[in-house]
């Protein structure tokens, strides 16, 4: 199985774990991974929230570039997802807006090219019977929330993912790979996103209240999705005994015994190395 | 038209809802105020000190000036929940993109927040690459806004983990992408020119 793989800017720099592990576990589970050639950044929330034409603008032509390519697209950060997926959604709505864009960046819609999270690549194209199959090592004993974010599943008629006050798609995939997935009531609140920079305590009040839910749900750790969620979770946590949080692909790499999962694990600001060996030993 | 709330008079501008309605294509007045939308609106409701639903009254008013020149506006995150759980359908998140991108074109700034300040610096760095350079718009933040020190050492910690990478990656189409910019920028400007045209008859 063949994808156009949009990595994102933030994947290429402070998520880069992220884009590491997200193409290991991939060539690992037999999805072939092309980077979408000369792709360009989604505009993210400052697009949309100053110019939504050009916010749109800008995702078309990366679907333009997935069609003219003939592939689909899979998108590991939530908000490149959520961009593309709102961009994919106008042009299907058709009218003015489509014309526009169409215009814009010179190209006809086909309405052909799929845009798929890595989440689902991984838990719908592979398989959880496939990864199963290939679990080496089960998380065995970590206890874990999975944290889905906004962007990931709002709004619901335009991403179409899973369900969206209580997804499950990332629980199943953890339970898959043998770990204690808490139920908990913070699933899809905000960690607070691009005012990490502009607005630090907003920031820190919503990542606490998070980490609070997660520690009262039984979690030792937060699985996530997203790499604002990842970096506002490690880096806008307050106080000792900070909570680890890893990428999804992370906890797969651990689990399928993935070679670089180490060095991924050793990119993170808060050092998870005390709660990995416990789960690793713990089988011993 | 006048609108007096809290005892003080305030001047309302009898086209911003349409302006509002038409920019964001959302059924502003279907608003029944169940506040669904504010139970679940930390960013805004409690630090931002109004409620989604509260806002969308204040556009049907017509109080322009408190609501673009508002630093809720800017606080909301654009997480969506508030659209996703209305029971009368309306993308709260399209209206505040509506009046933020209102905001913008009429150079509205608010004291003490910085959000519009980072949101141009992040397009610049677009436009000028076709990519973000994260390295790139934190250095260029931190020195427009003078919090050189700030998070100084979170930003080590970032460089030492090889998540800062200081040359830039660009696009073969950047040129295509300004040309993106451009255009839209136009679009936007024609678009925001005259909210009352061929309504002063009235």
């Amino acid at each position: 199985m063949k994808l156009a793989y949009y990595p994102g800017c933030s994947l290429e720099a402070t998520a880069r774990e992220y884009d590491q592990s997200s193409r290991a576990v991939c060539r690992e589970l037999g999805i072939e991974l092309k980077e979408l050639d000369d792709w360009n950044c989604c505009g993210s929330s400052s697009a949309h929230n100053l110019n939504h034409l050009l916010a749109a603008g800008l995702s078309a032509r990366n679907i333009a570039l997935a069609q003219r390519e003939g592939m689909d697209i899979t998108v590991p950060c939530a908000a490149c997802f959520a961009r593309l997926r709102k961009a994919d959604h106008l042009l299907k709505q058709g009218g003015e807006m489509k014309k526009e864009l169409e215009e814009m960046v010179e190209f006809k819609y086909t309405g052909q090219v799929g845009i798929i999270s890595l989440l689902e690549a991984v838990v719908e194209r592979a398989g959880i019977d496939l990864i199963s199959k290939k679990v080496k090592k089960p998380l065995k004993n970590l206890k874990v929330v999975c944290y889905y974010g906004c962007l990931m599943v709002r709004p619901p008629e335009v991403r179409g993912f899973d369900r969206v006050e209580n997804p499950v798609m990332l629980d199943r995939l953890m339970e898959c790979l043998g770990a204690d997935v808490r139920p908990w009531s913070h699933k899809t609140e905000c960690c607070g996103a691009s005012l990490s920079l502009t607005r630090v305590e907003v920031v820190e009040g919503l990542v606490a209240r998070l980490t609070g839910a997660a520690r009262e749900a039984g979690a030792e750790a937060m699985v996530t999705m997203c790499p604002l969620c990842q970096s506002n979770l490690e880096m806008r946590q307050k106080g000792p005994g900070k909570m680890p949080s890893f990428y999804f692909t992370e906890m797969l790499g651990l689990a399928l015994g993935l070679p670089d999962t180490p060095e991924w694990l050793g990119r993170h600001i808060n050092n998870p190395a005390g709660l990995i060996n416990k789960t690793v030993n713990s089988d011993k | 038209m006048r609108v007096i709330s809290h005892g003080e008079v305030l001047e309302s501008d009898p086209c911003f809802a349409e302006e509002v309605k038409n920019h964001s294509g959302q059924p502003i007045d279907l608003c029944y105020h169940c506040q669904k939308c504010a139970s679940g609106c930390l960013p805004m409701g409690v630090v931002g000190g109004i409620t989604p639903n509260q806002l969308l009254r204040m556009i049907s008013l017509g109080l322009k000036d408190q609501v673009i020149k508002s630093p809720a506006i800017w606080i909301c995150t654009a997480c969506e929940t508030c659209g996703a759980r209305c029971p009368n359908g309306i993308s709260i998140a399209a209206v505040m993109d509506a009046v933020r991108e209102m905001a913008y074109t009429e150079n509205i700034t608010v004291k003490g927040d910085s959000a519009l300040t980072f949101h141009r610096l992040f397009l610049g760095d677009l436009k000028s690459r076709g990519r973000i350079s994260e390295s790139f718009l934190m250095a260029k933040y931190k020195l427009k806004t003078l919090q050189l020190f700030n998070d100084m050492d979170l930003g080590v910690k970032l460089l030492i983990r090889g998540k800062l990478p200081l040359i830039p990656k660009g696009i073969k189409g950047k040129i295509k992408v300004r040309n993106m910019f451009d255009r839209s920028e136009e679009k936007m400007r024609i678009k925001h020119r005259d909210p009352c045209e061929g309504r002063q008859a009235r």
